[in-house]
C-alpha cells in the first residue's frame, strides 16, 4: 500500500467539482484520507484530512464548500491551504518546544492537472505526471476533445459500488475480452446484444509503462448512436466541427477507444464519458466510485444517454456489474486454496509487439499482456526504494511484461502492495 | 374497499406483490406492470430527475423483462444461487386517488440471504397504480433504499 499507493500518481476527480475557492471534496488516497480543496489563489490543494491537533476528521461528507476549514473536536482552524490560522485558547501552547503555528493540515506534496482531471501523489520525488501518464495521455485528450466547448464537466451523480475482493481484480478486469462471454453470458442473451469472438481478438490492446493499458478500435460511433445521420448526432457533429473544422472532427471521432486503465487507481471509458476511481479498503475490501461526464456544448440527449449508459453498466443493480463483482469474490475466496500456488497469464504471451511510443501491442485483443504489464508494475514498485529497496533497480518498462518477468504469477501477487 | 378481515384492497396488493417476490415469481411479477411502466430506485435522496442523474435502477418495462430474463437465466453468475427475502410491507398510506390512478406510499423492510450472508434493506417505497377493469397494475414504482447514497456491495434482490 505504502510503496504503491504510497507513489503512484492516482486520479481523485475533476477540477468541475472544486470550481469555486472554498469548494472541496473529500476522498482516498490509498490509505490517506484527503480533502481536495479550491483554494483562495484558484490552486487545488491537496490536505490530509487528520487534524494536525488530535487526530479528529476535519470535513466530512463527500462534498462541500468552506471558508476555512474547522475541526468539529477543539475548533482548530485551517485555511484552504492547510495553514493553521486559528486555535482556541492559544496562550496554552506559548510554553511548547512545538512551535503550535508550524502545525497545519499535511500538504500531499505533489499535485496536478491534466486536461481537468486531478491526480495527486503522495510521494515528494518520482516521475513528472505527463511521463507517468506516457501515451495514456491520449486518453483524456479523446474524452475532452470531445466536447464541442473543449471542456467537460462531471455531472449525474456517483456510483459507489464494493466488493470484497482485492482491488487488483477489478483492473485485471477491465480490459479482459475474454470474459463477457462468460461473466456476462446472461445479459448478453438476455439483451441480445452479444459481440462475437473475432470482435474481440480484433480489438486493439495496448500496454505502456507504468502498468497502464487501453483497449481501441472496438466501438465505432455507429454503436454508440442510434444512426450516425442521426439528428442528435448530426447537431452534435456539427457543434464539434465549428470548434475543430471538419478535418479534426473526423480525427476526433474516429479515435476508439474502449477502457483506458491508469494504475493503480483508475480505469475510463472516453467514449462513453464514464471514468471509474478504485479505492483498496483492505486485502479483500475495494470500493470503486464510478462518474460520468458531461460534454461540454454537446445536445443534452447526448448526455440522457450517457446517464443511461451509466445506469446499465455501472448501477449498483446493474446485471452486467453485478456479475463482474460476483466473480471477483469467487475469484478472491478460492484463491486461499494452497493445493495450486498459481494463476495462468500466459494467453498471447510471446507474440506482442512494439508499437510507437514505446508500447507494446498484445497479440490479439485477448491477449493477457495487461495483466502482466500491471503485475510488472506491481513488483517494480514494490521493489524500488524500499527499505531493502534496490538502488539499480531497473527502469519499468513493458518489456518487462515478457515471459522471462512473470507469464504466471504466484498466488501471493493479488495481494496488496 | 376492505375484505372481512379489514385489509383494504391496496392493501392486498402491496402484500400479494410481496409475496410473489418472496416467492420468486418473477414473470408473474413482471405481469402486474402496464406496457408503459416505470421502476425506479433512485441514486440520490430526493431525486427528482430520471433522464439526467443516474440511478441505481431506472427500468422502462422493456428493460424490466430484460432484467427479469436474465436473472433466470442459468448462467446468471450473481443469482446462483437467486437470493432469499422476505419483503415486509408496511404503514401503506394513500397519498392520491383520481378515481383512474392512486399513489400509494408505503414502508419497506426487506431480508436477504444469499451465500452465506445475509443483508436487512429499509426504503420507502411509492407505487402509482392504475385501475383496469379486473383490478390493479403498476404504472409506476419507486423504491428510495435508505442507504442508496452508501457505498453497496451489487445489489441482485427485487425490491
Ligand atoms: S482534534 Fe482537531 S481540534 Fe482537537
Ligand atoms: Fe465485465
Amino acid at each position: 500500500m505504502e510503496r504503491l499507493f504510497g507513489r503512484a500518481w492516482l486520479v481523485l476527480g475533476h477540477e468541475s467539482q472544486v470550481l469555486a475557492p472554498g469548494d472541496f471534496l473529500t476522498t482516498r488516497m490509498g490509505r490517506e484520507p484527503v480533502i481536495v480543496v479550491r483554494h483562495v489563489d484558484g490552486s487545488i490543494q491537496v490536505l490530509v484530512n487528520r487534524c494536525a491537533h488530535r487526530g479528529s476528521r476535519v470535513c466530512e461528507g463527500p462534498r462541500g464548500h468552506a471558508r476555512q476549514l474547522v475541526c468539529p473536536y477543539h475548533g482548530w482552524t485551517y485555511a484552504t491551504d492547510g495553514t493553521l490560522c486559528a486555535l482556541p485558547l492559544a496562550e496554552g501552547y506559548d510554553r511548547s518546544p512545538i512551535g503550535v503555528e508550524e502545525l497545519g493540515l499535511r500538504r500531499v506534496p505533489r499535485v496536478e492537472t491534466y486536461r481537468g482531471f486531478i491526480f495527486a501523489s503522495l510521494a515528494p520525488d518520482g516521475p513528472s505526471l505527463l511521463e507517468f501518464l506516457g501515451p495514456l495521455r491520449a486518453s483524456f485528450d479523446d474524452l475532452v476533445e470531445r466536447a464541442p466547448a473543449g471542456e467537460v464537466e462531471v455531472a449525474g451523480g456517483v456510483f459507489k459500488h464494493a466488493y470484497r475482493g482485492n482491488w487488483k481484480l477489478v483492473l485485471e478486469n477491465h480490459n479482459d475480452g475474454v470474459h463477457p462471454a462468460f461473466v456476462h453470458a446472461s445479459s448478453i442473451w438476455a439483451a441480445r446484444n452479444g459481440a462475437p469472438w473475432d470482435v474481440w481478438e480484433k480489438t486493439g490492446l495496448w500496454v505502456a509503462r507504468y502498468g497502464h493499458s487501453w483497449m481501441g478500435d472496438y466501438h465505432d460511433d455507429t454503436r454508440l448512436v442510434a444512426a450516425l445521420d442521426h439528428p442528435v448526432f448530426r447537431e452534435y457533429r456539427a457543434a464539434l466541427e465549428r470548434r475543430l473544422g471538419p478535418e479534426r472532427t473526423a480525427r476526433v471521432l474516429g479515435e476508439l477507444r474502449w477502457n483506458s486503465l491508469v494504475y493503480p487507481s483508475c480505469s475510463f471509458m472516453s467514449q462513453f464519458r464514464q471514468l471509474r476511481i478504485i479505492h483498496p479498503i483492505a486485502v479483500d475490501r475495494t470500493v470503486v466510485h464510478a462518474y460520468s461526464f458531461r460534454l461540454k456544448g454537446a445536445p443534452q440527449q447526448m448526455f440522457r444517454d450517457t446517464i443511461a449508459f451509466a445506469n446499465v453498466v455501472n448501477g449498483t443493480a446493474s446485471p452486467v456489474l453485478t456479475d463482474d463483482l460476483e466473480v471477483y469474490e469467487r475469484v478472491q475466496d478460492a484463491l486461499t486454496a494452497s493445493r495450486n500456488e498459481w494463476v495462468e497469464l500466459g494467453r498471447g504471451h510471446g507474440g506482442d509487439v512494439p508499437d510507437r511510443d514505446g508500447t507494446l501491442r498484445g497479440r490479439t485483443g485477448t491477449s493477457e499482456i495487461h495483466i502482466r504489464n500491471q503485475l510488472a508494475a506491481w513488483l517494480e514498485y514494490l521493489d524500488m526504494g524500499g527499505p531493502e529497496g534496490r538502488a539499480d533497480a531497473p527502469a519499468m518498462a513493458p518489456q518487462s511484461a515478457q515471459r522471462s518477468e512473470a507469464p504466471r504469477q504466484s498466488r501471493n501477487a493479488p495481494r496488496p502492495a | 374497499m376492505t375484505d372481512s378481515t379489514g385489509v383494504s384492497e391496496v392493501e392486498r396488493f402491496l402484500y400479494d406483490e410481496a409475496a410473489l417476490l418472496d416467492g420468486g415469481r418473477l414473470d408473474d411479477w413482471l405481469a402486474l406492470f402496464t406496457d408503459d411502466a416505470t421502476y425506479w430506485i433512485p441514486l440520490e435522496a430526493g431525486q427528482q430527475d430520471q433522464l439526467t442523474s443516474a440511478s441505481i435502477v431506472f427500468d422502462d418495462r422493456r428493460l424490466l423483462g430484460i432484467r427479469v430474463a436474465q436473472f433466470t437465466h442459468p448462467r446468471a453468475h450473481a443469482r446462483m444461487p437467486a437470493p432469499r427475502t422476505v419483503h415486509q410491507v408496511g404503514n401503506v398510506r394513500v397519498l392520491a386517488d383520481d378515481g383512474h390512478e392512486l399513489r400509494v406510499r408505503s414502508t419497506l423492510v426487506m431480508i436477504e440471504f444469499r451465500r452465506e450472508r445475509q443483508r436487512t434493506w429499509g426504503a420507502t417505497v411509492e407505487h402509482r397504480l392504475r385501475r383496469i377493469p379486473d383490478g390493479l397494475r403498476i404504472a409506476a414504482k419507486r423504491v428510495d433504499l435508505v442507504n442508496a447514497e452508501g457505498e453497496l456491495d451489487g445489489i441482485v434482490a427485487i425490491f
